[in-house]
């Protein structure tokens, strides 16, 4: 634009520098990105689908092309099942408690608060201690012989647990660490969603007699919903995805891959056992493809679900609100 | 100051708040202080029911751990590793989030929706023939095999790209360019300051996400050049575990990330308020 105001009627070679200049600079500006993001973030995703094709061997590399052999066997495998059972199971026991908690202390950190920063940071020191150093604590928290948990279980008179060998407590206690280092970092994402909500309503609610229950399941959760909505997606991608805390939880059985029976083997933890211990890329890739498949339904499924909860339900919200905006500024006249 | 009574009534939170907050503290900060009790008793001391007060032997089980993992080149792997990465994501961001958001040219939305796509999509899973390349390239066991996958990340150009649309009028874009100032100057003197916060931010999470990474790390190096994750999960191999050593190398490897809480914590806490995400 402002070389058109240039009485010139001949581009000089400066000019037609400058023009490039123009031209060109957002491609390279936005290329560095593209380009390493394809070689190392695209092409591995979409080469996964190649070698999940062919039998391919750690050590041996690429071998015959075999079609859908690997997917075969990795679906009619147990221990595949066996795996997302295990993800399932345990991504439910961390995504239902680790929700309900961050909106609870989401919405004691929305008040008016002695100490605000205090509190605020004081939520968000377990996510600063590594997924590794949690798992190694937590591992000897939940030691059987004479871990924390047990030494506290048996004060309660509750006998010794099996955190490491029960399917359901070994889940629980998987769960627990995913949740110790999440719970605070999502609460301040529901936090600063709730700090958006017009306090109006809340005031208008609260004259209308509504008490803080009802004001927070009638106010609050609709409001929040499309920060809800993230929340549980991104909860949705890495709960599928847990490794480290599986790993490391029972290294003494079986080295790692998720104890003796594999009881708390997750899918990716699989996946890695496919490939470097049994050194089969091929089914690795195969259940890399898959897993892939089920985090992406998984999160459109969420998308969905939620959304249509939300649009229904946050209109009508939006509507008793607008309405009880609009009677309390009558009656304050 | 006048408060309408209302509001006090609404936002006055009573004991109940304050206890709960209480109850959430000491269980996130407990088995931290119980993990350094443990870390500087014996292997005993965990057979206590509630152990509170440290014992004296915290500086040699460090040693021990010391002993067993190189673990001051895991300190300054995961140094160098975590530096490389977040300098090169947030320069690589900050570049394309300004072209995408204040440069015009064909084709930017569309490439702007596949960088959104990909926000969703679990990358990770390309280990397999990540794995296939680094060993063709002869890079295993090297930092550059963990530090080259995660040079650009899509969350990056995203975040900046929503920061630099709020913040730089196109105003001052024009100006520079009356000025005579080309693309890459305008960008240097007005998009790069307007950006810093931003930049501080993302540099932050792309540091923490780098620094406490372990799947990839774990595939692709050596027990012998490990980052200080690799190193601390080395710790509890074999049959016998000594937790006491184990915790405290848990301990050791969590106090630069202290460090980095009590130095940084509230850009930690507007950068996760304002919508920085899982890295």
């Amino acid at each position: 634009m402002s070389t058109d105001i240039a009485p010139r009627t001949r581009l000089t070679a400066r000019q037609r520098l400058s023009r490039f200049d123009v031209k060109a600079s957002p491609y390279l500006y936005v290329a560095p990105f593209f380009v390493l993001f394809g070689i190392v973030g695209l092409f591995p995703l979409v080469y996964t689908f190649v070698v999940s094709f062919n039998d391919w061997d750690l050590l041996k590399g690429q071998g015959d092309w075999v079609g859908f052999e690997n997917y075969a066997n990795v679906l009619t495998d147990r221990f595949f099942w066996n795996s997302i059972f295990n993800t399932l199971s345990i991504f439910f026991l961390s995504a239902v408690p680790q929700l309900f908690f961050a909106l609870v202390i989401a919405a004691v950190l929305d008040q008016n608060l002695k100490g605000r920063t205090f509190w605020r940071m004081s939520v968000l020191l377990p996510y600063v201690v590594s997924p590794v150093a949690v798992t190694l604590i937590f591992s000897s928290v939940f030691n059987e012989g004479d871990g924390l948990a047990n030494n506290i279980a048996n004060l309660f008179g509750i006998a010794d647990v099996q955190w490491k060998h029960d399917v359901f407590a070994s889940h629980l206690a998987v769960a627990t660490m995913v949740n110790y280092r999440w719970t605070g970092y999502n609460a301040l994402i529901l936090l600063a969603a709730m700090q958006a909500v017009p306090r109006d309503l809340y005031e208008s609610a609260a004259l209308d007699g509504a008490g803080p229950i009802r004001r927070f399941v009638s106010i609050t959760l609709p409001s929040i919903r499309p920060t809800l909505i993230f929340v549980v997606i991104t909860a949705t991608i890495g709960g599928l995805q847990i490794f480290a805390e599986p790993r490391l939880f029972d290294v003494s059985n079986a080295g790692g891959i998720g104890g003796a029976d594999r009881q708390f083997q997750t899918t990716v933890l699989y996946l890695w056992e496919m490939a470097f211990f049994r050194r089969d890329f091929g089914e690795a890739a195969a259940i890399a493809w898959l897993l892939f498949l089920l985090i992406v339904g998984f999160a459109l499924l969420n998308f969905l679900l939620s959304r249509r909860l939300a649009s229904s339900e946050l209109r009508a919200a939006q509507r008793k609100a607008a309405r009880a905006i609009a009677e309390s500024s009558r009656s304050a006249r | 100051m006048t408060r309408r009574r209302s509001r006090i009534r609404i936002d006055r939170p009573g004991f109940l708040a304050y206890g709960l907050l209480t109850a959430f503290l000491l269980a996130s900060a407990y088995p931290l202080w119980w993990s350094f009790v443990v870390a500087s008793g014996t292997n005993a001391t965990r057979g206590e029911t509630l152990p509170l007060i440290p014992g004296g032997n915290f500086l040699s089980n460090a040693a021990k751990v010391l002993d067993a993992v190189p673990f001051w080149q895991a300190l300054l792997n995961s140094v160098i590793v975590s530096g490389v990465i977040t300098v090169s994501v947030v320069t690589f961001a900050t570049l394309a989030g300004y072209s995408f958001a204040k440069l015009r040219f064909r084709g930017r939305d569309g490439l702007m929706l596949f960088v959104v796509a990909t926000l969703a999509i679990p990358t990770q899973l390309g280990v397999i023939p990540l794995f296939i390349l680094m060993k063709d390239l002869g890079w295993t066991g090297t930092l550059g095999a963990v530090i080259v996958p995660t040079l650009v990340t899509a969350f990056g150009v995203f975040f900046m790209r929503q920061y630099l649309v709020e913040v730089i009028p196109d105003e001052l874009i024009e100006a520079a360019r009356v000025d005579g100032a080309g693309q890459f100057r305008t960008f240097l003197t007005v998009a790069v300051p307007a950006a810093r916060p931003a930049m501080a931010i993302l540099g932050l999470f792309t540091f923490m996400t780098a620094w406490t990474d372990f799947f990839w790390p774990m595939i692709v190096l050596r027990a012998n050049n490990p980052t200080l994750q690799t190193a601390l999960a080395q710790l509890q191999s074999g049959y016998y575990i000594d937790y006491s050593i184990v915790l405290a190398g848990a301990i050791l490897a969590t106090i630069p990330l202290l460090v980095l809480f009590a130095v940084a914590g509230r850009q930690l806490i507007s950068g996760i308020m304002a919508g920085a995400v899982k890295g």
